[in-house]
């Protein structure tokens, strides 16, 4: 395989801590220019994968490549060529956001006037204001500022939309999209379904310490989520009769709604039954398959809403 | 280097922003001044204080005092603060390379002993009677290699110890010890003997003797060496072991 467009290689990576196995045998590459996703449960590794490329961990096992250099050998020289947004960091509390911006454009000389990331990412209000004083979602905007105050060839944005506002988030695609124009990489590890299936190019799905699917979304969805869900309301009490439609997978009840598993062509039949029944609701409708239902039948976790 | 002259600046900035920090630094040498030298310094008996006098001897070794201070608890307490919260781990991903970090804790640290020292002088003069600098040139050169010698060994605690708890306990504990054994709290000359040779293992009482020979014209021998050394080796091992998380 060609690997000279290949930003991030990833082959058999193993990560211990101590006797405990983090990572193992995972493989993948970023492609250049690409938005990259790592999806996945809490603890399957997506950080602990993400900062071994860093060099910020290393590796027990594997071979590893961003932007052709190995981490193990050459951390600095990534650190350098790469924006890094972490799950878990800080500030000093007193710090002004533009000394911060200041001091860490001065680390990497070269990249572009913080002054724009300040703009672009709607902190210039918040020019003069002390980390210790921001909310939770511009701590995050802010990181993701300095980030890229080095003008990466590669970013690395770890849950960077965890604790935004829906406004602020979609704001935050917007900015993603814009880096992806510019023909910056991005590695994005999150656990938001929309986020994946609306920003990614292809997807990574880790699963206890283990890659269990790689494919751009709708490649996922078409090959594992054939299960369509059939919504509706009715204050009939007695539904039993559903179970043994023709399509019908399972039916779950909450108070007056209803949702119906199956496969193919359930909708049609649910609907007739329904109409048997005597039922009419003004709200049928058929849920197609995304995401989500990829991500839970292939991770097994329970239903999150 | 920009990174060091940045990170000093915003730094001394950042503790400036602390109050109560600034009146701990300034506090500090007035209580030590007016409170153990009110309770030590009025013996004038000629076998002890290196047979200078209760104050000639004690404003030398009040400053090594303060800058011990510097190195062995505020440092350690930062620089741990910093690991706990992250903070390291935030400079570390955006390549801000670890003599940065202690350089510019050394920086700072030399900052607020030079003010603290001059309070700490200034105050002496206005209540105490006590000898003049022997050479001035050769009291602010060896203020400085002392300063720099607690600031790196304490860049050294700060870049092993994990949490700003257990820095800030152990420094106190370092402190307390070195200041009653080496010669900064009783004179040492009442000390038992067995307390006087640990106390002469301690980095203090050697930054003691240096200050006081400048300051004196004195010569206590192979201190000075002691405190180059501990230097050099404070900044090998805090280069070495530097933990950013
Ligand atoms: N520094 C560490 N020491 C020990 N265990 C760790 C450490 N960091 C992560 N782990 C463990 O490794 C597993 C993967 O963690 P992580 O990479 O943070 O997962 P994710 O980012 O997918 O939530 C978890 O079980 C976590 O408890
Ligand atoms: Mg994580």
């Amino acid at each position: 395989m060609d690997q000279t467009d290949s930003v991030v290689v990833v082959e058999h990576l193993e990560k211990r801590y101590g006797s405990f196995v983090a990572i193992e045998d995972v493989s993948f590459v970023v492609e250049r220019g690409e938005i990259f996703g790592i999806l996945g449960p809490n603890g399957a590794g997506k950080t602990t994968a993400v900062e071994c490329l860093q060099g910020l961990r290393h590796a027990d096992g594997g071979n590893l490549r961003v932007l052709g250099l190995d981490p193990r050998h050459h951390a600095a020289e990534i650190r350098r060529r790469i924006g890094s947004q972490l799950q878990e960091s800080a500030l000093p509390d007193r710090i002004k956001v533009w000394e911060a911006l200041d001091l860490f454009a001065s680390v990497v000389p070269g990249g572009g006037d913080w002054r724009v990331a300040l703009e672009q990412w709607g902190l210039d209000t918040k020019r003069n204001a002390r980390f210790g004083s921001l909310s939770g979602g511009q701590r995050q905007r802010l990181f993701v500022a300095l980030a890229l105050v080095n003008d990466p060839e590669v970013v690395f944005l770890d849950e960077m939309t965890t604790g935004l506002d829906p406004a602020s988030r979609r704001v935050a695609w917007d900015l993603i999209r814009r880096m992806q124009d510019r023909g910056t990489t991005v590695v994005l590890v999150t656990h938001f379904m929309d986020e994946a299936e609306n920003l990614c190019d292809r997807l990574a799905i880790l699963d206890d310490k283990r890659l269990i699917a790689l494919d751009t979304p709708s490649g996922l969805i078409s090959r594992h989520a054939t299960k369509r869900r059939v919504l509706f309301s009715t204050d009939q009490p007695d539904l039993t009769w559903l179970d043994s439609s023709q399509h019908v997978t399972a039916v779950h009840r909450t108070r007056d709604r209803v949702e119906v598993e199956g496969t193919g062509p359930v909708l049609a039949f649910v609907a007739a039954a329904l109409i048997e029944h005597g039922i009419a609701p003004t709200d049928l409708r058929v849920k197609g398959a995304d995401l989500e239902d990829v991500y839970l039948s292939l991770t097994g976790t329970g239903r999150s809403d | 280097m920009r990174t060091l002259a940045k990170l000093s600046w915003v730094e001394l900035k950042l503790l400036l922003r602390e109050p109560l920090t600034v009146l701990f630094a300034l506090a500090l040498p007035l209580i030590i001044l007016y409170v153990l030298g009110g309770v030590f310094g009025e013996e004038a008996e000629a076998d002890i204080f290196r047979g200078v006098g209760a104050m000639s001897y004690y404003v030398p070794a009040y400053i090594g005092l303060v800058i011990a201070s510097i190195g062995l608890i505020s440092i350690p307490t930062h620089l741990a603060g910093y690991r706990e919260r992250g903070v390291l781990k935030r400079f570390h991903a955006s390549s801000v390379p670890a003599w940065a970090v202690g350089g510019a804790e050394m920086v700072v640290a030399l900052v607020i002993a030079s003010a603290s020292s001059l309070l700490l002088v200034a105050a002496a003069a206005l209540v105490y009677d006590f000898a003049a600098p022997n050479s001035l040139p050769t009291v602010v050169g060896a203020f400085l290699l002392v300063a720099v010698m607690f600031a790196a060994l304490g860049v050294l605690l700060g870049a092993v110890l994990p949490t700003a708890r257990a820095a800030q306990a152990l420094g106190l504990l370092l402190w307390f010890t070195m200041m009653m054994l080496a010669g900064a709290g009783p004179p040492p000359e009442v000390l038992p003997s067995g307390m006087r040779s640990v106390g002469s293992l301690t980095p203090l009482k050697h930054v003691i003797y240096v200050m006081q020979d400048a300051w004196l014209g004195l010569d206590a021998g192979r201190s000075l060496l002691v405190v180059v050394v501990i230097l050099v080796l404070s900044i090998l091992l805090a280069l070495r072991f530097f933990r950013w998380e």
